[in-house]
């Protein structure tokens, strides 16, 4: 079976786009508030990426370490994660999820328990922030066996050399990460730049999906809708945070953020 | 698991960087993967490197001021009954605790990587301290990452801090105490890798930073191995070396050179922050039995929830106040090589009144903790054994909370 990852970048393609990708984290700012959220942008978004909050995240920046305290704070817990993605599935089975977070959580929940739900709930894929490659070898090759993809990231300091084993090792997606940069820092790289090196990656695989991810807004994503998929999450846990400020409903808010998002590389 | 003889502890890990199979490693992000190699590399070279070497105990001698002293607390001693009481007064070096080590190592890396720019995490603000000395000693920009609850109550270090020059980030974020400071710092380098080079404060971390920081604080025991030889004609037939244990670095500094001798003739005590004595929260995840975890690049026991969410520590020593523990220490307790401890606050702070009534010594708070385990248990003790305590820091720092708890203008 192809993996609905696969799918999603195949239908983005054909229609001459960028696949949408938001990152969202569960539970932000409420169990039922991050699933209504899920299911008003799904129409515009091609795969959710959805955070399972840590509270010492090392590679997040302001926006995400406060949606995650957001949800830590309200009580969520992993298997509200996979309650949440199931309840999301029911109704968008084709909808692809994937998972992401930090390595301790898998660890405390056990890799192997950890897999089989979310094979249980539906995942597709999982972004392991803290377990780089050759670490996550094995871990990946668990995920392959669950059919779930394991989602390599690359980044501007990754050597040419390393580029090629961590290529070669990946599943069907890879994830570049802009610039030097935590999650939801300023784009302080040219789009030009950035995808220079993207298509230094897409030479070495054109058959791998490559996304890009960091400092993606609703100003710089039009720049870069040439890649196989643009990643959105700061910006989206901005508004969260804006919204819940000024006494709006983040679900219409986010909502309308992603239309506009989706329209500008449409 | 077992401790191999003859090599250095900073190299008994396997090629992922694991010490016993499960401490250690570096779980990082993409990005710091080359900057962590790079650094790796090195350090490598510089260690077998003369010259480097040369510098460092130049500097180690010159600048720090080595060897610190080794005296016997002879009153101390006296009072207790029992055990014979010594101390190697780290806090002597330059700046007044151990932590200058691993600050003049990092500073002269960075120097030699052609990198301008050093940032680093700090609890009690003896680290920060260091590396902003040693940072304006070479001629570095330097930036401390510090949790807000600390900047507050460690006051005079973060006047010395920005006295050196350096910038104080202050940390808002969760228990705005150290572990908020190293998350912070390590994402400031996951920003900033290209041209800035980041130093951790203890050996905790991704496995070089755990190797480098040992290797620097190792300088301790080098000394006090031939102290030991010069005080006694005989050596010791048995010796209880005593250290707190926060991240670690000054228990692993304080050891290294005696790991080799059986724990028959040489014991190792490690003593944690156990914090406030009604207090559920504490910073004890070795001798409180914490589950292994990741925290912050490396696997160690790691006091968190379930869930793996990392807890929040409570100690009056800022010091120790850190919810994980270098993967080392994890290693020296799963052989059993080392054992480990807590003392309180309020034991910490007896052993503070206690031993600065008798001696002229003036400990923080964290060693405060060690002499509270050693004042424990020498009554108990025959005379011929000896106990060394490691005075690792110098209480300046802690005259608020002193004058706050004892009443007592240092």
């Amino acid at each position: 079976m192809i993996n609905p990852i696969s799918i999603a970048f195949k239908k983005a393609k054909q229609q001459s786009r960028p696949a949408l990708l938001t990152y969202t984290v569960a539970g932000d700012n409420s169990k039922k508030k991050s699933l209504e959220i899920l299911k008003s942008i799904s129409n515009n978004v091609d795969i959710c990426e959805i955070g399972f909050p840590h509270n010492t995240p090392i590679a997040d920046g302001g926006q995400i370490q406060t949606s995650s305290n957001r949800a830590i704070k309200n009580g969520l817990k992993i298997n509200d994660v996979f309650k949440i993605v199931k309840e999301f599935k029911k109704k968008f089975i084709s909808k692809p999820v994937i998972l992401m977070g930090y390595y301790n959580m898998i660890y405390q929940y056990g890799e192997n328990k950890f897999l089989e739900k979310c094979k249980r709930s539906y995942v597709n894929g999982l972004i392991v922030v803290d377990l780089p490659w050759p670490e996550n070898k094995i871990f990946s090759n668990k995920c392959k066996k669950k059919s779930i993809a394991f989602i390599q990231l690359l980044s501007p300091t990754t050597s040419d050399e390393r580029l090629k084993k961590i290529i070669k090792d990946s599943h069907d997606m890879i994830y570049y990460i802009s610039m030097l940069s935590t999650t939801g820092g300023k784009l302080k790289v040219s789009p030009k730049k950035i995808l220079t090196n993207y298509n230094k990656i897409k030479k070495i695989d054109p058959k791998k999906n490559c996304v890009i991810g960091f400092g993606i807004t609703e100003k710089t994503i039009s720049a870069l809708k040439s890649a196989d998929g643009l990643v959105v999450g700061s910006a989206i846990c901005k508004e969260i945070t804006r919204s819940l400020k000024y006494r709006q409903n983040p679900v219409t808010n986010v909502s309308k953020i992603v239309a506009k998002l989706r329209n500008k590389i449409s | 698991m077992r401790i191999k003889k003859k090599i250095p502890l900073i190299d008994q890990h396997d090629k992922f960087g694991f010490w016993g199979k499960k401490f250690g490693g570096s779980f990082i992000p993409e990005t710091l993967k080359k900057p962590v190699d790079d650094l790796t590399k090195e350090f490598q070279k510089l260690r077998k490197n003369k010259s480097f070497l040369k510098k460092r105990d130049f500097y180690f001698k010159n600048y720090i001021g080595s060897p610190t002293r080794f005296i016997k607390l002879e009153k101390l001693s006296n009072h207790l009954g029992g055990a014979q009481i010594w101390a190697k007064v780290v806090s002597d070096a330059n700046g007044g605790a151990h932590k200058i080590y691993n600050a003049t190592v990092h500073a002269l890396i960075c120097k030699s990587m052609g990198k301008k720019y050093i940032v680093g995490d700090t609890g009690a603000g003896y680290a920060g301290k260091m590396l902003s000395m040693a940072a304006k000693k070479f001629d570095l920009k330097c930036k401390i990452f510090m949790g807000i609850k600390d900047i507050k109550r460690q006051k005079p270090n973060c006047d010395a801090m920005r006295k050196n020059g350096a910038e104080i980030v202050p940390v808002y974020t969760g228990s705005q105490t150290l572990v908020d400071a190293v998350s912070e710092c390590m994402r400031y380098w996951v920003s900033n890798c290209d041209t800035t080079h980041m130093c951790v404060g203890s050996t905790v971390g991704p496995n070089i930073f755990v190797k480098i920081c040992g290797w620097s604080t190792a300088q301790i025991s080098r000394e006090l191995k031939k102290q030991i030889k010069k005080e006694f004609n005989k050596f010791p037939k048995k010796i209880k070396l005593i250290n707190c244990v926060g991240g670690g670095s000054s228990a692993y500094g304080f050891w290294s050179e005696f790991i080799d001798y059986p724990k028959t003739k040489i014991e190792f005590i490690g003593v944690e922050a156990g914090g406030p004595k009604y207090s559920k929260l504490h910073a004890a995840p070795l001798s409180k039995g914490a589950k292994l975890g990741v925290l912050h690049g490396a696997a160690s026991y790691v006091c968190q929830d379930n869930e793996g969410q990392i807890n929040e520590t409570e100690s009056i020593s800022a010091g120790l106040d850190y919810p994980g523990v270098s993967p080392l220490h994890c290693f020296l307790k799963d052989t059993k090589r080392a054992k480990y401890t807590y003392a309180t606050d309020e034991e910490a702070l007896n052993a503070y009144k206690l031993v600065t009534k008798y001696e002229k010594l003036n400990p923080s708070l964290e060693p405060s903790h060690a002499f509270a385990e050693a004042i424990k248990i020498a009554p108990k003790l025959n005379k011929d054994i000896v106990v060394i305590v490691n005075s690792c820091g110098d209480a300046k720092k802690d005259r608020d909370i002193l004058r706050k708890r004892l009443g007592r203008i240092i």
